[in-house]
Protein backbone atom coordinates (compact mmCIF):
# COMPACT_ATOMS: atom_id res chain seq x y z
CA UNK A 1 0.00 0.00 0.00
CA UNK A 2 1.24 3.46 -0.70
CA UNK A 3 1.85 6.14 1.95
CA UNK A 4 -1.05 8.06 2.99
CA UNK A 5 -0.80 11.81 2.15
CA UNK A 6 -1.12 14.47 4.78
CA UNK A 7 -4.44 16.04 5.40
CA UNK A 8 -3.34 18.59 7.51
CA UNK A 9 0.02 19.90 8.29
CA UNK A 10 0.57 22.17 11.69
CA UNK A 11 3.56 23.32 12.39
CA UNK A 12 5.02 24.73 15.34
CA UNK A 13 1.45 27.00 16.07
CA UNK A 14 1.60 29.46 18.36
CA UNK A 15 -2.22 30.65 19.18
CA UNK A 16 -3.01 34.05 21.53
CA UNK A 17 -6.52 35.90 21.96
CA UNK A 18 -6.27 39.43 23.51
CA UNK A 19 -3.02 38.66 24.29
CA UNK A 20 -3.98 35.16 26.75
CA UNK A 21 -1.58 32.37 24.99
CA UNK A 22 -4.56 29.45 24.19
CA UNK A 23 -2.47 26.96 22.37
CA UNK A 24 1.29 26.83 22.07
CA UNK A 25 3.65 25.45 20.10
CA UNK A 26 1.17 22.84 18.35
CA UNK A 27 2.61 20.61 15.74
CA UNK A 28 0.54 18.37 14.36
CA UNK A 29 0.17 15.89 10.98
CA UNK A 30 -2.93 14.23 10.06
CA UNK A 31 -2.90 11.62 7.21
CA UNK A 32 -6.09 10.56 5.02
CA UNK A 33 -8.59 8.86 6.60
CA UNK A 34 -7.39 8.95 9.69
CA UNK A 35 -10.05 9.52 12.35
CA UNK A 36 -8.54 11.63 14.99
CA UNK A 37 -9.94 12.50 18.45
CA UNK A 38 -8.82 15.49 20.10
CA UNK A 39 -10.11 15.70 23.93
CA UNK A 40 -8.94 18.37 26.82
CA UNK A 41 -10.62 19.90 29.24
CA UNK A 42 -12.74 22.87 28.75
CA UNK A 43 -11.32 25.84 27.36
CA UNK A 44 -8.15 24.03 26.14
CA UNK A 45 -8.05 25.13 23.05
CA UNK A 46 -9.65 22.01 21.31
CA UNK A 47 -12.54 24.65 19.01
CA UNK A 48 -9.65 27.15 18.90
CA UNK A 49 -7.96 24.36 16.60
CA UNK A 50 -10.74 23.58 14.31
CA UNK A 51 -11.26 27.07 13.56
CA UNK A 52 -7.34 27.36 12.82
CA UNK A 53 -7.95 24.40 10.29
CA UNK A 54 -10.98 25.96 8.89
CA UNK A 55 -8.88 29.54 8.56
CA UNK A 56 -11.71 31.05 10.89
CA UNK A 57 -8.67 32.46 12.99
CA UNK A 58 -5.43 32.64 12.22
CA UNK A 59 -1.99 31.59 14.48
CA UNK A 60 0.37 33.91 16.34
CA UNK A 61 3.45 31.92 14.80
CA UNK A 62 3.66 28.71 12.80
CA UNK A 63 2.28 27.71 9.55
CA UNK A 64 -0.78 25.28 8.92
CA UNK A 65 -2.04 23.67 5.40
CA UNK A 66 -4.73 21.72 4.74
CA UNK A 67 -4.89 19.80 1.59
CA UNK A 68 -1.38 21.36 0.88
CA UNK A 69 -2.86 24.97 0.73
CA UNK A 70 -3.65 27.74 3.32
CA UNK A 71 -6.72 26.57 5.33
CA UNK A 72 -9.39 29.28 3.56
CA UNK A 73 -8.13 28.13 0.20
CA UNK A 74 -9.03 24.89 1.28
CA UNK A 75 -12.88 25.62 2.64
CA UNK A 76 -14.32 23.45 -0.16
CA UNK A 77 -12.91 20.08 0.98
CA UNK A 78 -13.86 20.75 4.63
CA UNK A 79 -17.34 19.25 6.45
CA UNK A 80 -17.75 21.22 9.71
CA UNK A 81 -19.96 20.32 12.53
CA UNK A 82 -20.64 23.13 15.01
CA UNK A 83 -22.46 22.74 18.21
CA UNK A 84 -25.83 23.33 17.49
CA UNK A 85 -25.86 24.95 21.18
CA UNK A 86 -24.70 27.96 19.33
CA UNK A 87 -27.52 27.95 16.93
CA UNK A 88 -30.96 29.95 17.46
CA UNK A 89 -33.69 27.70 18.19
CA UNK A 90 -36.34 30.22 18.14
CA UNK A 91 -35.00 30.88 14.24
CA UNK A 92 -38.05 30.35 12.19
CA UNK A 93 -35.76 27.84 9.42
CA UNK A 94 -36.69 24.92 8.35
CA UNK A 95 -34.59 21.59 8.10
CA UNK A 96 -34.21 21.71 4.41
CA UNK A 97 -32.72 25.00 4.53
CA UNK A 98 -30.30 24.63 7.26
CA UNK A 99 -28.84 21.76 4.81
CA UNK A 100 -29.34 23.96 2.20
CA UNK A 101 -26.52 26.61 3.76
CA UNK A 102 -23.74 23.74 3.15
CA UNK A 103 -24.36 24.25 -0.71
CA UNK A 104 -24.25 28.45 -0.69
CA UNK A 105 -21.11 27.92 -2.33
CA UNK A 106 -21.73 26.06 -5.26
CA UNK A 107 -25.68 27.73 -5.85
CA UNK A 108 -26.36 30.26 -8.40
CA UNK A 109 -25.26 33.48 -6.80
CA UNK A 110 -28.82 35.42 -7.44
CA UNK A 111 -31.89 33.44 -6.73
CA UNK A 112 -33.27 30.39 -5.44
CA UNK A 113 -31.23 27.03 -5.12
CA UNK A 114 -30.88 24.97 -7.82
CA UNK A 115 -32.39 21.80 -8.45
CA UNK A 116 -28.54 20.19 -8.13
CA UNK A 117 -28.83 21.61 -4.66
CA UNK A 118 -31.92 20.29 -3.87
CA UNK A 119 -30.80 16.64 -4.99
CA UNK A 120 -27.39 17.16 -2.91
CA UNK A 121 -29.65 18.02 0.31
CA UNK A 122 -31.98 15.42 -0.15
CA UNK A 123 -29.16 12.69 -0.51
CA UNK A 124 -26.97 13.90 2.52
CA UNK A 125 -30.84 14.61 4.53
CA UNK A 126 -31.56 10.29 3.78
CA UNK A 127 -27.19 9.50 4.64
CA UNK A 128 -27.90 10.79 8.20
CA UNK A 129 -31.34 9.32 8.40
CA UNK A 130 -33.87 12.64 8.64
CA UNK A 131 -35.29 13.03 5.05
CA UNK A 132 -38.45 12.59 6.86
CA UNK A 133 -37.66 15.53 9.29
CA UNK A 134 -37.13 18.20 6.28
CA UNK A 135 -40.24 20.20 6.39
CA UNK A 136 -39.84 20.65 10.45
CA UNK A 137 -38.75 23.57 11.93
CA UNK A 138 -35.29 23.46 13.29
CA UNK A 139 -35.26 25.02 16.79
CA UNK A 140 -37.76 22.12 17.54
CA UNK A 141 -35.84 19.20 17.35
CA UNK A 142 -33.78 17.13 19.63
CA UNK A 143 -30.02 17.19 20.52
CA UNK A 144 -29.31 13.81 18.50
CA UNK A 145 -31.74 15.22 15.19
CA UNK A 146 -29.91 19.09 15.28
CA UNK A 147 -26.92 17.40 15.28
CA UNK A 148 -27.54 14.95 12.45
CA UNK A 149 -29.00 17.46 10.83
CA UNK A 150 -25.49 19.81 11.01
CA UNK A 151 -24.00 16.63 9.90
CA UNK A 152 -26.08 16.57 6.63
CA UNK A 153 -25.05 20.25 6.46
CA UNK A 154 -21.34 19.54 6.59
CA UNK A 155 -21.86 16.42 4.27
CA UNK A 156 -23.63 18.25 1.63
CA UNK A 157 -20.59 19.90 0.21
CA UNK A 158 -18.88 16.22 -0.28
CA UNK A 159 -16.28 17.18 1.97
CA UNK A 160 -13.05 15.16 1.95
CA UNK A 161 -12.28 16.01 5.87
CA UNK A 162 -14.76 16.22 8.12
CA UNK A 163 -14.55 18.43 11.37
CA UNK A 164 -17.17 17.65 14.13
CA UNK A 165 -16.99 19.70 17.64
CA UNK A 166 -18.31 18.23 20.42
CA UNK A 167 -20.87 16.07 18.31
CA UNK A 168 -22.77 14.31 21.70
CA UNK A 169 -23.47 17.25 24.00
CA UNK A 170 -26.93 17.02 24.97
CA UNK A 171 -27.51 13.62 23.55
CA UNK A 172 -28.67 10.80 25.34
CA UNK A 173 -25.87 7.30 25.29
CA UNK A 174 -27.80 5.15 22.82
CA UNK A 175 -27.88 8.59 20.39
CA UNK A 176 -24.25 9.08 21.03
CA UNK A 177 -23.44 5.37 19.90
CA UNK A 178 -25.54 6.01 16.85
CA UNK A 179 -23.55 8.94 15.95
CA UNK A 180 -20.35 7.00 16.24
CA UNK A 181 -21.43 4.38 14.25
CA UNK A 182 -22.31 7.10 11.50
CA UNK A 183 -19.41 8.50 11.76
CA UNK A 184 -17.40 5.31 11.56
CA UNK A 185 -19.01 4.37 7.99
CA UNK A 186 -18.33 7.96 6.72
CA UNK A 187 -14.61 7.47 7.62
CA UNK A 188 -14.46 4.40 5.38
CA UNK A 189 -14.05 7.74 2.52
CA UNK A 190 -13.61 10.73 4.92
CA UNK A 191 -10.82 12.01 7.51
CA UNK A 192 -12.19 12.92 10.64
CA UNK A 193 -11.42 15.31 13.38
CA UNK A 194 -13.88 14.86 15.95
CA UNK A 195 -13.52 17.27 19.24
CA UNK A 196 -14.48 16.37 22.61
CA UNK A 197 -13.96 17.31 26.16
CA UNK A 198 -15.33 12.90 27.09
CA UNK A 199 -12.89 10.75 27.30
CA UNK A 200 -15.75 8.20 27.47
CA UNK A 201 -17.19 6.62 24.47
CA UNK A 202 -14.30 8.06 22.03
CA UNK A 203 -11.44 5.40 22.48
CA UNK A 204 -13.42 2.79 21.25
CA UNK A 205 -13.88 4.25 17.70
CA UNK A 206 -11.32 6.72 16.62
CA UNK A 207 -8.10 6.07 15.60
CA UNK A 208 -5.70 7.80 17.29
CA UNK A 209 -6.24 10.56 20.38
CA UNK A 210 -4.28 13.93 20.49
CA UNK A 211 -4.70 15.46 24.10
CA UNK A 212 -4.70 19.41 24.21
CA UNK A 213 -4.17 21.52 27.08
CA UNK A 214 -2.95 24.48 25.44
CA UNK A 215 0.37 22.61 24.69
CA UNK A 216 -0.23 19.44 22.70
CA UNK A 217 0.28 17.41 25.47
CA UNK A 218 0.30 13.99 23.68
CA UNK A 219 0.81 13.04 20.36
CA UNK A 220 -1.38 10.69 18.39
CA UNK A 221 1.56 8.37 17.73
CA UNK A 222 1.76 7.65 21.30
CA UNK A 223 -0.48 4.89 22.82
CA UNK A 224 -2.73 6.10 25.22
CA UNK A 225 -2.16 5.43 29.24
CA UNK A 226 -3.18 6.55 32.17
CA UNK A 227 -0.12 8.99 32.79
CA UNK A 228 -0.75 10.38 29.33
CA UNK A 229 -4.04 11.11 29.67
CA UNK A 230 -3.32 12.40 33.64
CA UNK A 231 -0.39 14.83 32.11
CA UNK A 232 -3.27 16.65 29.43
CA UNK A 233 -5.96 17.13 32.49
CA UNK A 234 -3.13 18.09 35.00
CA UNK A 235 -4.44 15.70 37.68
CA UNK A 236 -5.75 11.97 37.59
CA UNK A 237 -9.09 11.30 35.65
CA UNK A 238 -12.39 10.15 37.71
CA UNK A 239 -13.95 7.60 35.23
CA UNK A 240 -17.44 7.91 35.09
CA UNK A 241 -19.52 5.01 34.95
CA UNK A 242 -22.92 4.72 33.74
CA UNK A 243 -25.35 2.87 35.58
CA UNK A 244 -28.86 2.53 34.22
CA UNK A 245 -31.17 0.54 36.23
CA UNK A 246 -34.86 0.86 34.52
CA UNK B 1 -65.53 55.40 10.51
CA UNK B 2 -68.25 56.65 9.11
CA UNK B 3 -66.60 60.11 8.87
CA UNK B 4 -62.96 58.06 7.89
CA UNK B 5 -64.57 57.12 4.59
CA UNK B 6 -66.05 60.30 3.57
CA UNK B 7 -62.70 61.84 4.21
CA UNK B 8 -61.13 58.58 2.09
CA UNK B 9 -63.19 59.41 -0.95
CA UNK B 10 -63.03 63.28 -1.09
CA UNK B 11 -59.58 64.07 0.92
CA UNK B 12 -56.57 63.54 -1.18
CA UNK B 13 -54.51 63.60 1.65
CA UNK B 14 -55.78 60.89 3.72
CA UNK B 15 -56.02 58.85 0.38
CA UNK B 16 -51.81 59.36 0.05
CA UNK B 17 -51.82 58.27 3.75
CA UNK B 18 -53.27 55.28 3.51
CA UNK B 19 -51.31 54.33 0.47
CA UNK B 20 -48.44 55.39 2.21
CA UNK B 21 -49.23 53.01 5.25
CA UNK B 22 -50.03 49.69 3.17
CA UNK B 23 -46.49 50.42 1.15
CA UNK B 24 -44.65 51.01 4.47
CA UNK B 25 -46.65 47.60 6.10
CA UNK B 26 -44.72 45.71 3.36
CA UNK B 27 -41.52 46.88 4.20
CA UNK B 28 -41.59 46.94 7.69
CA UNK B 29 -42.67 43.20 7.19
CA UNK B 30 -40.09 42.13 5.03
CA UNK B 31 -36.86 44.10 6.95
CA UNK B 32 -38.79 44.02 9.59
CA UNK B 33 -38.72 39.74 10.06
CA UNK B 34 -34.84 40.47 9.57
CA UNK B 35 -35.08 42.36 12.34
CA UNK B 36 -36.59 40.26 14.96
CA UNK B 37 -34.62 37.20 13.90
CA UNK B 38 -30.84 38.46 14.19
CA UNK B 39 -31.42 40.13 17.04
CA UNK B 40 -30.35 43.87 15.39
CA UNK B 41 -32.78 45.84 17.15
CA UNK B 42 -30.48 48.40 18.91
CA UNK B 43 -28.53 48.47 15.45
CA UNK B 44 -31.65 49.72 13.48
CA UNK B 45 -32.77 51.88 16.24
CA UNK B 46 -28.74 53.54 15.69
CA UNK B 47 -30.05 54.05 12.17
CA UNK B 48 -33.18 56.14 12.58
CA UNK B 49 -31.80 57.86 15.09
CA UNK B 50 -29.19 59.42 13.05
CA UNK B 51 -31.37 60.03 10.33
CA UNK B 52 -32.19 63.08 11.74
CA UNK B 53 -28.82 64.96 11.74
CA UNK B 54 -29.50 63.47 7.45
CA UNK B 55 -32.86 65.39 7.97
CA UNK B 56 -31.53 68.50 9.37
CA UNK B 57 -28.46 68.98 7.33
CA UNK B 58 -30.94 68.46 3.74
CA UNK B 59 -33.25 70.78 5.40
CA UNK B 60 -30.82 73.83 6.04
CA UNK B 61 -29.57 73.53 3.04
CA UNK B 62 -32.89 73.50 1.00
CA UNK B 63 -33.50 70.66 0.22
CA UNK B 64 -36.63 68.02 0.81
CA UNK B 65 -35.87 66.25 4.19
CA UNK B 66 -36.26 62.71 2.99
CA UNK B 67 -33.00 62.92 0.57
CA UNK B 68 -31.23 64.15 3.36
CA UNK B 69 -32.46 60.87 5.71
CA UNK B 70 -31.83 58.47 2.60
CA UNK B 71 -28.21 59.58 2.66
CA UNK B 72 -27.81 59.83 5.88
CA UNK B 73 -29.97 56.35 7.24
CA UNK B 74 -27.14 54.61 4.29
CA UNK B 75 -24.51 56.13 5.73
CA UNK B 76 -25.25 55.37 9.48
CA UNK B 77 -26.52 51.68 8.27
CA UNK B 78 -21.99 51.04 7.07
CA UNK B 79 -20.33 52.86 9.41
CA UNK B 80 -22.45 50.60 12.15
CA UNK B 81 -22.35 48.03 10.32
CA UNK B 82 -18.52 47.72 10.19
CA UNK B 83 -18.41 49.11 13.68
CA UNK B 84 -21.03 45.71 14.73
CA UNK B 85 -18.67 43.54 12.52
CA UNK B 86 -14.82 44.84 13.40
CA UNK B 87 -15.51 46.43 17.44
CA UNK B 88 -17.74 44.10 18.35
CA UNK B 89 -16.72 44.30 22.29
CA UNK B 90 -17.78 48.17 21.70
CA UNK B 91 -20.77 47.86 19.92
CA UNK B 92 -23.41 49.30 22.10
CA UNK B 93 -21.30 51.89 23.30
CA UNK B 94 -20.46 53.16 19.46
CA UNK B 95 -23.71 53.10 18.71
CA UNK B 96 -25.58 54.67 21.65
CA UNK B 97 -22.97 57.93 20.69
CA UNK B 98 -23.61 57.59 17.31
CA UNK B 99 -27.04 57.79 18.17
CA UNK B 100 -26.80 60.80 20.13
CA UNK B 101 -24.62 62.50 17.74
CA UNK B 102 -27.13 62.07 14.67
CA UNK B 103 -29.79 63.40 16.88
CA UNK B 104 -28.03 66.17 18.44
CA UNK B 105 -26.21 67.61 14.65
CA UNK B 106 -30.06 67.37 13.36
CA UNK B 107 -31.21 69.87 16.03
CA UNK B 108 -28.13 72.11 15.76
CA UNK B 109 -29.16 72.40 11.86
CA UNK B 110 -32.76 72.72 12.28
CA UNK B 111 -32.70 75.16 15.30
CA UNK B 112 -29.88 77.49 12.99
CA UNK B 113 -32.22 77.12 9.52
CA UNK B 114 -33.62 80.65 8.56
CA UNK B 115 -36.75 81.14 7.68
CA UNK B 116 -39.93 79.85 9.80
CA UNK B 117 -39.69 77.21 12.52
CA UNK B 118 -40.46 74.06 11.29
CA UNK B 119 -42.25 71.33 12.73
CA UNK B 120 -39.40 69.15 14.57
CA UNK B 121 -42.51 67.24 16.19
CA UNK B 122 -43.55 66.26 12.94
CA UNK B 123 -39.92 64.81 12.09
CA UNK B 124 -39.95 62.89 15.66
CA UNK B 125 -43.06 61.21 15.98
CA UNK B 126 -44.36 61.38 11.96
CA UNK B 127 -47.59 63.08 10.11
CA UNK B 128 -48.80 60.77 7.86
CA UNK B 129 -51.52 62.80 6.89
CA UNK B 130 -49.22 65.79 5.54
CA UNK B 131 -47.27 63.31 3.34
CA UNK B 132 -47.20 64.23 -0.69
CA UNK B 133 -47.83 62.85 -3.30
CA UNK B 134 -44.39 62.76 -4.17
CA UNK B 135 -43.05 61.19 -0.59
CA UNK B 136 -45.81 58.14 -2.23
CA UNK B 137 -43.96 57.69 -5.46
CA UNK B 138 -40.36 57.81 -3.50
CA UNK B 139 -41.80 55.64 -0.79
CA UNK B 140 -43.25 53.06 -3.42
CA UNK B 141 -39.69 53.08 -5.44
CA UNK B 142 -38.27 51.65 -1.99
CA UNK B 143 -40.91 49.16 -1.58
CA UNK B 144 -39.98 48.10 -5.38
CA UNK B 145 -35.94 48.09 -4.40
CA UNK B 146 -36.21 46.47 -0.82
CA UNK B 147 -39.03 43.54 -2.97
CA UNK B 148 -36.50 43.03 -5.48
CA UNK B 149 -33.13 42.59 -3.93
CA UNK B 150 -34.69 40.56 -0.77
CA UNK B 151 -35.75 37.93 -3.69
CA UNK B 152 -32.30 37.83 -4.86
CA UNK B 153 -30.38 37.58 -1.92
CA UNK B 154 -33.02 35.60 -0.14
CA UNK B 155 -30.76 32.25 0.57
CA UNK B 156 -27.52 34.44 1.25
CA UNK B 157 -29.74 36.99 4.22
CA UNK B 158 -31.33 33.45 5.43
CA UNK B 159 -27.64 31.81 6.04
CA UNK B 160 -26.03 35.07 7.11
CA UNK B 161 -28.97 35.67 9.58
CA UNK B 162 -29.14 31.80 10.70
CA UNK B 163 -25.42 30.96 11.08
CA UNK B 164 -22.70 33.52 9.94
CA UNK B 165 -20.14 31.22 11.06
CA UNK B 166 -20.50 29.00 8.64
CA UNK B 167 -21.88 31.06 5.60
CA UNK B 168 -18.07 32.53 5.94
CA UNK B 169 -17.25 29.22 5.33
CA UNK B 170 -19.11 28.97 2.11
CA UNK B 171 -16.99 31.69 0.94
CA UNK B 172 -19.99 33.90 0.07
CA UNK B 173 -18.07 37.60 1.30
CA UNK B 174 -21.00 37.08 4.54
CA UNK B 175 -20.00 41.41 5.07
CA UNK B 176 -21.13 42.48 1.92
CA UNK B 177 -24.19 40.85 2.32
CA UNK B 178 -24.57 41.89 5.92
CA UNK B 179 -23.90 45.54 4.92
CA UNK B 180 -26.55 45.43 2.14
CA UNK B 181 -28.80 43.74 4.44
CA UNK B 182 -28.30 46.78 7.15
CA UNK B 183 -28.77 48.92 3.56
CA UNK B 184 -32.06 47.73 3.06
CA UNK B 185 -33.36 48.21 6.51
CA UNK B 186 -32.24 51.79 6.37
CA UNK B 187 -34.03 52.68 3.20
CA UNK B 188 -37.48 51.05 5.13
CA UNK B 189 -36.65 53.15 8.11
CA UNK B 190 -37.10 55.94 5.72
CA UNK B 191 -40.07 54.81 4.37
CA UNK B 192 -41.33 54.30 8.25
CA UNK B 193 -40.51 57.55 9.40
CA UNK B 194 -42.96 59.04 6.81
CA UNK B 195 -45.54 57.42 8.78
CA UNK B 196 -44.39 57.29 12.44
CA UNK B 197 -41.22 59.28 12.73
CA UNK B 198 -37.96 58.61 13.99
CA UNK B 199 -38.99 57.80 17.73
CA UNK B 200 -41.87 55.10 16.78
CA UNK B 201 -40.15 53.68 13.77
CA UNK B 202 -38.61 51.01 16.00
CA UNK B 203 -42.24 50.19 17.16
CA UNK B 204 -43.48 49.57 13.82
CA UNK B 205 -40.34 47.92 12.31
CA UNK B 206 -40.32 45.29 15.29
CA UNK B 207 -44.11 44.69 16.33
CA UNK B 208 -45.90 42.69 13.54
CA UNK B 209 -42.44 40.91 12.82
CA UNK B 210 -42.36 39.73 16.30
CA UNK B 211 -46.06 39.50 16.38
CA UNK B 212 -46.07 37.31 13.09
CA UNK B 213 -43.38 35.02 14.68
CA UNK B 214 -45.28 33.53 16.69
CA UNK B 215 -47.37 31.74 14.23
CA UNK B 216 -44.97 30.75 11.27
CA UNK B 217 -42.61 28.21 10.69
CA UNK B 218 -40.48 29.69 7.77
CA UNK B 219 -38.38 33.00 7.67
CA UNK B 220 -40.99 33.64 4.19
CA UNK B 221 -44.15 32.95 6.07
CA UNK B 222 -43.10 35.62 8.91
CA UNK B 223 -42.82 38.27 6.12
CA UNK B 224 -46.00 37.51 4.81
CA UNK B 225 -48.32 37.85 8.23
CA UNK B 226 -46.20 40.60 9.45
CA UNK B 227 -46.29 42.17 6.14
CA UNK B 228 -50.16 41.79 6.90
CA UNK B 229 -50.09 42.73 10.08
CA UNK B 230 -48.46 45.93 9.28
CA UNK B 231 -51.31 46.78 6.83
CA UNK B 232 -53.94 46.07 9.49
CA UNK B 233 -52.18 48.20 12.17
CA UNK B 234 -51.50 51.37 10.13
CA UNK B 235 -55.23 51.23 8.51
CA UNK B 236 -56.53 50.76 11.76
CA UNK B 237 -54.44 53.63 13.17
CA UNK B 238 -55.85 55.67 10.88
CA UNK B 239 -59.34 55.23 11.29
CA UNK B 240 -59.49 54.83 14.94
CA UNK B 241 -57.05 58.50 14.98
CA UNK B 242 -59.55 60.57 12.89
CA UNK B 243 -62.37 61.72 14.31
CA UNK B 244 -61.00 62.18 18.20
CA UNK B 245 -58.39 64.09 16.16
CA UNK B 246 -55.49 62.15 17.64
CA UNK B 247 -51.92 61.86 16.57
CA UNK B 248 -51.70 59.02 13.67
CA UNK B 249 -48.38 57.12 14.25
CA UNK B 250 -48.85 57.58 18.12
CA UNK B 251 -52.42 55.93 17.47
CA UNK B 252 -50.87 53.03 15.11
CA UNK B 253 -47.93 52.11 17.79
CA UNK B 254 -50.34 51.33 20.70
CA UNK B 255 -52.76 49.35 18.22
CA UNK B 256 -49.58 47.18 17.25
CA UNK B 257 -48.27 47.25 20.53
CA UNK B 258 -51.22 45.92 22.49
CA UNK B 259 -51.62 43.50 19.52
CA UNK B 260 -48.08 42.20 20.08
CA UNK B 261 -48.47 42.17 24.20
CA UNK B 262 -52.33 39.86 23.44
CA UNK B 263 -50.18 37.45 20.95
CA UNK B 264 -47.52 37.27 23.24
CA UNK B 265 -50.38 36.12 26.37
CA UNK B 266 -52.61 34.11 24.50
CA UNK B 267 -49.03 32.19 23.13
CA UNK B 268 -47.91 31.91 26.77
CA UNK B 269 -51.76 30.25 27.98
CA UNK B 270 -51.73 28.30 24.81
CA UNK B 271 -47.75 26.51 26.00
CA UNK B 272 -49.25 25.96 29.35
CA UNK B 273 -52.02 24.10 28.28
CA UNK B 274 -49.91 22.26 25.55
CA UNK B 275 -47.73 21.80 28.96
CA UNK B 276 -50.24 20.06 30.83
CA UNK B 277 -51.22 17.57 28.12
CA UNK B 278 -47.89 16.35 28.02
CA UNK B 279 -47.23 16.34 31.80
CA UNK B 280 -48.25 12.61 32.02
CA UNK B 281 -45.49 11.95 29.44
CA UNK B 282 -42.92 14.13 31.17
CA UNK B 283 -43.20 12.20 34.61
CA UNK B 284 -42.52 8.97 32.70
CA UNK B 285 -39.38 10.74 31.47
CA UNK B 286 -38.27 11.78 34.89
CA UNK B 287 -39.42 8.45 36.32
CA UNK B 288 -36.89 6.83 33.47
CA UNK B 289 -34.08 9.57 34.41
CA UNK B 290 -34.22 9.06 37.81
CA UNK B 291 -33.55 5.07 37.12
CA UNK B 292 -30.70 6.09 35.33
CA UNK B 293 -28.10 6.78 38.06
CA UNK B 294 -24.81 8.23 37.49
CA UNK B 295 -22.17 7.38 39.60
CA UNK B 296 -18.39 8.02 40.23
CA UNK B 297 -15.97 5.32 41.20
Amino acid sequence: MSQKKSVIEIDHVDFAYNGDLILEDVTLTVKERDFLGVVGPNGSGKTTLLKIILGLIHPLRGKVRVFGQAPERARHLIGYVPQHTDLDSSFPISVMDVVLIGRLGKAPLLGRYGKTDRQAAEEAMQEVEIYDLRNRRFGTLSGGQKQRVLMARALVGKPNLLLLDEPTTSVDGRVEQDIYELLKKLNEQVTIILVSHDLGFISSYVKHVACVNQRLVCNPTNEITGDVIEACYSGPVHMIKHQCEL
Amino acid sequence: MFEFMVALKSQGFMQNAVIIGLFASVACGIMGTYVVVKRIVFISGGISHTVLGGMGIAYYYGYHPIYGAVVSALVAAIVIGLVSLRYHQYEDTIIGALWAIGMAVGILFIYKTPGYNIDLMSYLFGNILMVDKGSVYLVASLDALIIALVLLFYKRFLAVCFDEEYSQLQGIGVVTTYLLLLCLIALTIVILIQVVGIILVIALLTLPAATARYYVRSLGQMMILASLLGAVFTTSGLIVSYQPNLPAGATIIVIAGLAYLLATVFKGLASRVHGHRDKGTHEKMAGLEQGCKITES
